[in-house]
């Protein structure tokens, strides 16, 4: 009964993610050039300006990747004089990653009992 | 642990498992192929799986249902699409009614399964796609029991009973 109580608890948690949360969540980090983004923003927060130094492309297209990223809720941005300080939110990337690391958990028991039964033979 | 690598793919929905087995893909592929042999892996330990219809072939049909610790059934089905025996099989599967057949056919995760020869014996690779996120997270929840079941290391019960 313990598995299934843990069960529940962790479904609810699934919940607060509605599915186009979580389709919006793996679209932006399907991209490379958000995903480096994101990692930066995570270690620490950056002017929307700053951001752009860093890639050969236009402030403009910076500025859509970062909202790409808001939208998904993995970045928060707040106007600060006359710059826009973006900072990461670690919680929602947890979540998105913990999804597929459920997956993966499946097949890691699934192989293992494989295992089990080739090692009777 | 014979799992080599995890490959996840947000974009395309994908999970790829590498693993490898110190049997020939003759003998792995038994482990799919033999109903019998199939149930003792495809569920969790705590939701064993019974196939009360397996067939191996193109257009065949699977039957199945899922038993949880508190006497609930999850059915769901198969459809094999492609079979090369023993290296390669490929099939879709969904959840299905009491009855075991399909609740909705294009609510279905596809499966395509190589099983190389290799000098430790075989590399089995499995490559699930799913048709959307919010269908990952239907699969993924009813998932999380094993995670769980790795995490208070029931792994360890089954081991020492096989």
């Amino acid at each position: 009964m313990l598995t299934y109580n843990l069960m529940v608890v962790d479904s609810s948690l699934l919940d607060e993610l509605s599915s186009d949360e979580v389709d919006r969540i793996f679209g932006a980090l399907a991209d490379a050039t958000r995903r480096d983004i994101l990692t930066r923003v995570l270690q620490h927060e950056q002017s929307v300006s700053h951001l752009a130094e860093g890639y050969a492309m236009s402030f403009a297209a910076v500025q859509k990747h970062v909202a790409v990223l808001e939208r998904a809720a993995l970045v928060t941005k707040q106007r600060r004089g006359r710059e826009q300080i973006v900072h990461g939110s670690p919680e929602s990337i947890k979540r998105a990653a913990k999804l597929l690391d459920r997956y993966e958990g499946i097949w890691r028991e699934r192989v293992q009992m494989i295992d089990n039964i080739l090692a009777e033979d | 642990m014979s799992i080599v690598s995890v490959e996840k793919d947000p974009q395309q929905l994908q999970l790829t498992v590498i693993a490898e087995f110190n049997a020939p893909p003759e003998r792995v592929w038994q482990v799919w192929e033999d109903a019998r042999q199939l149930e003792r892996w495809w569920g969790p330990p705590t939701w064993p799986a019974t196939f009360t219809q397996h067939d191996l072939a193109v257009g065949g049909t699977s039957k199945y249902f899922m038993t949880g610790p508190d006497g609930s059934k999850a059915p769901g089905w198969w459809i094999t699409t492609a079979v090369d025996a023993p290296h390669h099989l490929t099939f879709d599967e969904g959840f299905a009614d009491a009855e075991g057949n399909p609740v909705d056919l294009d609510d279905r995760t596809s499966f395509a399964v190589t099983l190389a020869e290799d000098a430790k014996g075989t590399k089995m690779t499995v490559v699930s796609t799913f048709l959307s996120a919010e269908q990952m997270e239907k699969m993924v929840t009813m998932g999380m029991i094993e995670g769980f079941t790795l995490a208070m290391g029931q792994i360890d019960e089954v081991l020492a009973s096989a």
